[in-house]
């Protein structure tokens, strides 16, 4: 029997802000832009009356460097925002990540460039994948598609972020965060806790200073450190999510992360109806990809579909899997608006009739 | 850079410990500091780690160190330190503190670091009241970068990219940071001083270790500006930059206690 208190009925936002009470969050520092202001909103009405620190910030650039200085102290923080706000914290982000800091991030993305739309957008792909900021780094990216996984990857992007010592990142969208589902709680406290004994959590005799920093001025240092991270980001490998969905005897395959993974299993039931063998390939973690997995897939199908809501940023990442064994197309919308699956289907089918005449 | 310094010049046998009548504190390392000679950083390093020593404090101090010449300045200073991105060394501090609300915290910035792009987060970190200790450093000039304008340089001030003398009508007149978070109600302890003097240095201590009894009351943000020198960005001895910063940097930011606890937070 599920315990009532833990199944509710939620938006997106608000289930991940009350995993994120739930996951033992120590202090969250925020900025209120659309479509994600129901994060800071939840936990401002909710952690007074429970547990942590919650704390709106002057500005995203702020917020980042706050939750630099809080997870530099051993704590267990989390910040979250929509596109433009995290362009703004890149530079933060970055030294985090050359830190070596935890910390949870969630991207509501949505439409741009620019000012772009409060409408919901994967345009942030590069910028969540690919480093986004200055320097070699990566964050762990969870790219959740449903509201339960909204919930569960905060419990998922803390264990990693604390694990590995970097910066985990939610990339989600405006539409899985403002729409409501079930969802299924994680119970609060099953999430272990320790103070890091690297924190600065002020200097005992028994030990040397802590000092937090990405400053390493002499080359041969600042190399030595770029290798550790590569090294971690090597190790990351083993934590690849991904779902497979009718992949088994698939001619053609929708790879798609997120709300569009989820339009386009839509159109793989639709396809697979009118007797096409179509699948879908949905990577979980998009940092790392699940290239290898991919890869084991594609090379018996007849063609790969990728599907977006962006000009095309992960299929890159899908050609580099196949690497030319396998045609690779893309099917995209951009700017906040969001693909169905009968487009999907179309799309498909486009690809069909081209291979058919071809083949004639 | 954390080899230790071993002057050989000392004989330390030849020391007997019933002689000394004055030493280094404990809470400075001995990093050999990257400072000019002369600058005033060193001074004012020495002065924070003084008063941690002496109130037993050093296992409840967290510091932040800014971007700009003091950026290693947790090479020198023997506590847990952070170093914060340019300019937002009171957003790292808020964070520190407010998961660490039992802890000493202080930032250590220059006037680039804190006058310029870190000028948002000073204003709301004080507004908030934040629980901590800003020690900001004011030598007018940007010393780590080569000596370029700061928001601090005076009216005519020669810096490498003001070569004809800053024209506050066209680059804005100093920027008097200590004054302006002076009439926020979370700003509890304002004062300015300077390291031009042994008064001045001992006035500034007393400041420090006033700022930090405060701290342990929770009471809001105590602030101090310290008046430095910065010999090599002014092209000159460390003599001629003491004096340059009594003749000309006093007159525009005076020295003494802005807003003091108990006084009506008046500013004159």
């Amino acid at each position: 029997m599920e315990n009532n208190e833990n199944v509710r009925l939620m938006k997106g936002n608000e289930a991940m802000a009350e995993a994120a009470i739930r996951a033992g969050m120590d202090a969250y520092f925020g900025y209120p832009i659309t479509p994600q202001s129901e994060v800071l909103e939840y936990l401002t009405a909710e952690i007074p009356k429970r547990h942590g620190i919650v704390l709106q910030a002057e500005s995203e650039v702020a917020a980042i460097n706050m939750i630099y200085g809080a997870a530099g102290a051993g704590a267990r923080v989390m910040t979250s925002s929509s596109s433009p706000g995290f362009s703004l914290m890149q530079e933060g982000i970055s030294y985090i990540a050359s830190a070596q800091l935890p910390c949870l991030l969630v991207n509501v993305n949505r439409g741009g460039p620019g000012l772009g739309t409060i409408q919901p957008s994967q345009g942030d792909y590069f910028q969540a994948t690919k480093g986004g900021g200055h320097g070699d780094y990566h964050m762990y990216v969870l790219a959740p598609a449903s509201v339960q996984e909204m919930a569960d990857h905060v419990f998922e992007g803390f264990r990693i972020a604390e694990k590995y010592r970097l910066p985990a990142m939610i990339l989600s969208d405006g539409a899985l965060g403002q729409m409501m589902e079930k969802v299924i709680l994680p119970e609060e406290g099953s999430l272990p806790k320790e103070t890091p004994e690297w924190g600065t959590t002020g200097k005992p005799k028994t030990r040397e200073r802590n000092i937090i920093t990405s400053l390493f001025i002499q080359p041969e240092k600042m190399e030595e450190i770029n290798l550790g991270l590569q090294r971690k980001y090597q190790a990351l490998r083993s934590e690849i999510k991904f779902e497979e969905y009718c992949l088994d005897d698939a001619e053609y395959i929708l790879t798609a992360y997120g709300l569009a993974a989820r339009i386009s299993k839509k159109a793989v039931d639709i396809l697979r109806e009118q007797g096409i063998k179509a699948g879908l390939f949905r990577p979980i973690t998009v940092y790392p990809f699940p290239s290898e997995q991919l890869e084991h897939h594609a090379v018996h199908a007849r063609f790969i579909l990728d599907v977006e809501m962006n000009a095309g940023q992960m299929v890159e990442d899908v050609r580099l899997a196949v690497n030319g064994e396998t045609p690779v197309y893309f099917k995209g919308r951009m700017g906040g608006m969001i693909p169905t699956p009968a487009e999907i289907v179309e799309a498909v089918m486009t690809k069909i009739n081209v291979l058919e005449e071809s083949l004639v | 850079m954390e080899e230790i310094f071993d002057p050989v010049c000392i004989d330390k046998e030849a020391i007997d410990s019933m002689d000394v009548v004055y030493d280094k504190t404990p809470l400075l390392t001995d990093a050999p500091m990257h400072y000019c000679p002369g600058c005033g950083h060193g001074i004012a390093h020495k002065m924070l780690m003084e008063v941690i020593a002496e109130m037993g404090i050093q296992e409840q101090t967290i510091g932040v160190a800014p971007v700009g010449c003091s950026v290693f300045a947790y090479h020198y200073m023997d506590v847990d330190m952070q170093e914060a991105a340019h300019g937002r060394a009171c957003a790292v501090a808020t964070g520190i503190k407010r998961v660490r609300p039992d802890k000493f915290v202080f930032t250590y910035q220059g006037d680039g670091d804190l006058a310029a792009i870190g000028t948002a987060e000073t204003i709301h970190a004080v507004n908030r009241g934040e629980n901590i200790l800003v020690l900001f450093i004011n030598n007018a000039i940007y010393g780590m970068t080569g000596g370029q304008m700061a928001p601090t340089s005076l009216q005519n001030q020669v810096t490498s990219t003001s070569p004809y003398g800053r024209d506050t009508k066209f680059t804005g007149a100093p920027l008097k940071m200590t004054e302006l978070v002076a009439h926020l109600p979370g700003a509890y302890y304002v004062t300015r001083q300077a390291v031009n003097n042994v008064n001045s240095v001992r006035r500034l201590k007393k400041a420090i270790r006033t700022a930090l009894e405060y701290q342990k009351d929770n009471n809001g943000t105590c602030f101090i500006e310290v008046i430095s020198n910065c010999p090599s960005g002014y092209r000159m001895t460390p003599l001629q930059s003491m004096r340059w910063i009594e003749e000309n940097m006093f007159s525009v930011f005076p020295l003494g206690d802005i807003k003091v606890p108990g006084k009506g937070g008046a500013v004159s």
